[in-house]
C-alpha cells in the first residue's frame, strides 16, 4: 500500500548569521522567510497559510504576516518553546491534508546573543504563570533545571558525565565541518570534563550556545511539491506531548519524547532501527540522553552506553545526530532549537549535508524537540521525514 | 572539596489570592501542602482545583520532612552558589526548594531533609529544608 502522504517540505533555510545586533528580530524572521521560499522556488505570494511562535515579535501572527506581506487563510501560534516549530511542521501537515491551506510558512528568528541572554538567568518569568511563585525563590534558572534530571539519571542509571560528554563530542566532530557553527573546534570527553561545572552535574560544554539568527521552513501540498526543483521530503509522521510536574509526583527519568515518539513511529509505520539519520535537540547533552531513551532507540536506563564511543558520530557509530553541530556547537537561534533541528534533517534527506557528514542515501530521518525546562515542565515533538 | 552554603537574595516572593495564606503559614513556621477534600490526595504546588479529579481543595500542614529527589549544586549562576533541588515529602508530594545550612558539596540525593526558613528581600520566610 503506498505510503499516505500528507505534505511536503519544500524548502528550509538557516540564517548564517550568529550575532545580528544591527537587525531587529523582524527583520531576521523576513530574512529566513525569504530564504526558505528562494529555496523552495517559491515567492510570497504563494504563502496562504502562517506558523510562528512566542519568538515572533507583536501580537502573535497579526504583526509578523502584516511585516511579512503576507495573505492567509491559515494562521496557527502553537509555542510550545523550542519544540513549537516541530509541532508546526505537523500542524502545517494537517492543515493542508485538510485543505485549509496549500503552502505554509514557519519562522523562527531571535538575538539572544545580542540580547545578552543566558542559560545562567532566569527565564519566562511572570507573576501571573502559575508554578512562578512556588518555585522562583528557589533560583531555578534553565542549565540547573536541566541538572536535576542528569543527575536523577545518574541516580538511577549510573549514567556518567563521561557518557553525557560523548554526545558534545559528536556534535563538536560535526560542527568542524560548519562553516557557519558557532564553536568548530573538535574535543574530547576530557575538555567537557575539565570545563567548569555550571550546575552539578552539567559542564559548560555540556550547554549549548547562545546564538542569534533564525530559521524557516516551508511545508506545501505533494502536488505543488512535485511541481518545484527540490527533492520532496514528505512528513511522514508526527508526534506532540507535554509532560509537567504531575501534581507533585515528580520523575525526571522520562521526557514527553516517550509519547511524542510513539505516536509519530505508529504514525509512520516505522521503527527507530529504521531511522538513518537523528536531529535530537541538544540544549544540553542531557536532553539528547533522555530523549533517545524516550524514542525508543535504545531501553530506558541504557542512554549513556548508546551515545558512548562516538555512536552518534556520522560516518562511525549507528546513529549519526546533529550532524550540523546542533544547538551544542553550531547555532541555537531565539533560545529555540526545533527549527534548526528539521533544517539539518531536510539537508541530509536531500544529501545536501556537508560530504565529510552526509548519511549515504539518508532516506529516513528523525527529528525531536524538547521545549521548555525538562526538569520542570516541556513540550515534546517529534517528526518523522523522508525522501521521496 | 566543601562549598559551605551561604545566604543569597531571594527577591520577594508573589503574593496573590494563590500564595498568600501559604506565606501567612510560612510566617508562623509552618509548610501548608493543598489536599483535595473530595480524593483527598495532596498535590503540590498548591491548587484550589485538584490536578487529580478536579475536586475542591483544602489548605493542611505539612510535617516538614522528606528526602532530596535530585539535585543540582548550582555554581555560576551569580556570585553565591546555591542548591536547588526536588524534595520528595514524606506526604508524598515533590516541592522545588533549596537545601541550606550545610556544606553543599556533601550533599546527596535520597538524604533526608528538615524544614527550615530563609528570609525573602521583604523580610517574608520562604520554606527550604536543612540536612535531617
Amino acid at each position: 500500500m503506498p505510503t499516505p502522504r500528507k505534505a511536503c517540505i519544500a524548502g528550509a533555510f538557516e540564517h548564517p548569521t550568529r550575532k545580528a545586533p544591527d537587525k531587529t528580530v523582524a527583520q531576521l524572521h523576513a530574512e529566513v522567510a525569504r530564504g526558505a521560499l528562494a529555496d523552495a522556488g517559491l515567492t510570497l505570494a504563494d504563502v496562504d497559510g502562517y506558523f510562528c511562535a512566542g519568538d515572533a515579535p507583536g501580537l502573535g501572527a497579526n504583526s509578523m504576516a502584516d511585516y511579512l506581506g503576507l495573505k492567509l487563510r491559515h494562521v496557527d501560534t502553537t509555542d510550545t518553546g523550542g519544540s513549537a516549530y516541530l509541532i508546526h511542521v505537523s500542524h502545517a501537515a494537517q492543515a493542508i491534508a485538510e485543505g485549509r491551506c496549500r503552502v505554509a510558512l514557519i519562522t523562527l528568528a531571535g538575538r539572544p546573543r545580542s540580547e545578552g541572554s543566558s542559560g545562567t538567568a532566569p527565564r519566562l518569568v511572570t507573576n501571573t504563570t502559575p508554578d512562578v511563585p512556588w518555585e522562583m525563590p528557589y533560583g531555578p534558572v534553565t542549565v540547573n533545571v536541566y541538572a536535576l534530571a542528569a543527575a536523577r539519571h545518574m541516580h538511577e542509571y549510573g549514567t556518567t558525565a563521561e557518557q553525557l560528554a560523548w554526545i558534545k563530542v559528536a556534535a563538536a566532530a560535526h560542527a568542524q565541518h560548519n562553516p557557519n557553527a558557532m564553536l568548530r573546534e573538535t574535543v574530547t570527553v576530557q575538555d567537557v570534563l575539565d570545563s567548569p561545572l555550571i550546575a552539578d552535574p552539567l559542564h559548560r560544554l555540556d550547554c549549548c550556545v547562545v546564538s542569534d539568527g533564525g530559521g524557516a521552513l516551508v511545508v506545501v501540498h505533494p502536488d505543488i511539491a512535485k511541481s518545484l526543483k527540490r527533492p520532496v521530503v514528505n512528513v511522514l509522521g508526527a508526534g506532540e506531548a507535554i509532560k509537567g510536574t504531575l501534581g507533585g509526583h515528580v520523575d525526571l527519568t522520562w521526557s514527553a519524547a516517550r509519547f511524542s515518539g510513539a505516536t509519530a513511529f505508529a504514525e509512520a509505520g516505522v521503527r527507530p532501527s529504521d531511522i538513518q539519520y537523528a536531529s535530537i535537540y541538544d540544549s544540553f547533552t542531557i536532553s539528547v540522553l533522555i530523549a533517545l531513551e524516550d524514542l525508543g532507540f535504545c531501553e530506558k536506563g541504557d542512554g549513556g552506553r548508546f551515545v558512548a564511543d562516538g555512536n552518534l558520530i556520522s560516518g562511525v557509530g549507528q546513529l549519526p545526530f546533529n550532524t550540523d553541530g546542533g544547538g551544542l556547537c553550531n547555532n541555537h537561534p531565539a533560545n529555540r532549537g526545533g527549527m534548526t533541528k528539521v533544517i539539518e534533517a531536510v539537508r541530509q534527506l536531500r544529501g545536501e549535508a556537508h560530504p565529510a557528514v552526509q548519511v549515504k542515501n539518508c532516506a529516513l530521518a528523525l527529528a525531536h524537540g524538547t521545549g521548555g525546562m525538562l526538569g520542570t515542565r516541556h513540550g515534546s515533538a517529534t517528526l518523522i521525514l523522508e525522501r521521496q | 572539596m566543601s562549598t559551605p552554603s551561604q545566604d543569597r537574595p531571594l527577591g520577594k516572593v508573589v503574593v496573590d489570592a494563590a500564595t498568600e495564606p501559604y506565606w501567612a503559614a510560612a510566617r508562623e513556621g509552618v509548610l501548608k501542602l493543598r489536599r483535595c477534600t473530595a480524593c483527598r490526595r495532596p498535590h503540590w504546588y498548591p491548587r484550589p482545583v485538584c490536578p487529580f479529579c478536579q475536586g475542591d481543595t483544602e489548605w493542611v500542614d505539612a510535617q516538614g520532612t522528606g528526602e532530596i529527589y535530585s539535585l543540582s549544586v548550582t555554581r555560576r549562576a551569580g556570585p553565591i552558589a546555591y542548591a536547588l533541588a526536588w524534595v520528595q515529602l514524606d506526604e508524598g508530594v515533590t516541592m522545588m526548594s533549596n537545601i541550606v545550612d550545610c556544606d553543599l558539596d556533601e550533599l546527596r540525593i535520597g538524604q533526608k531533609v528538615r524544614l527550615t526558613f530563609k528570609p525573602d528581600d521583604g523580610g517574608q520566610p520562604v520554606p527550604m529544608f536543612t540536612p535531617a
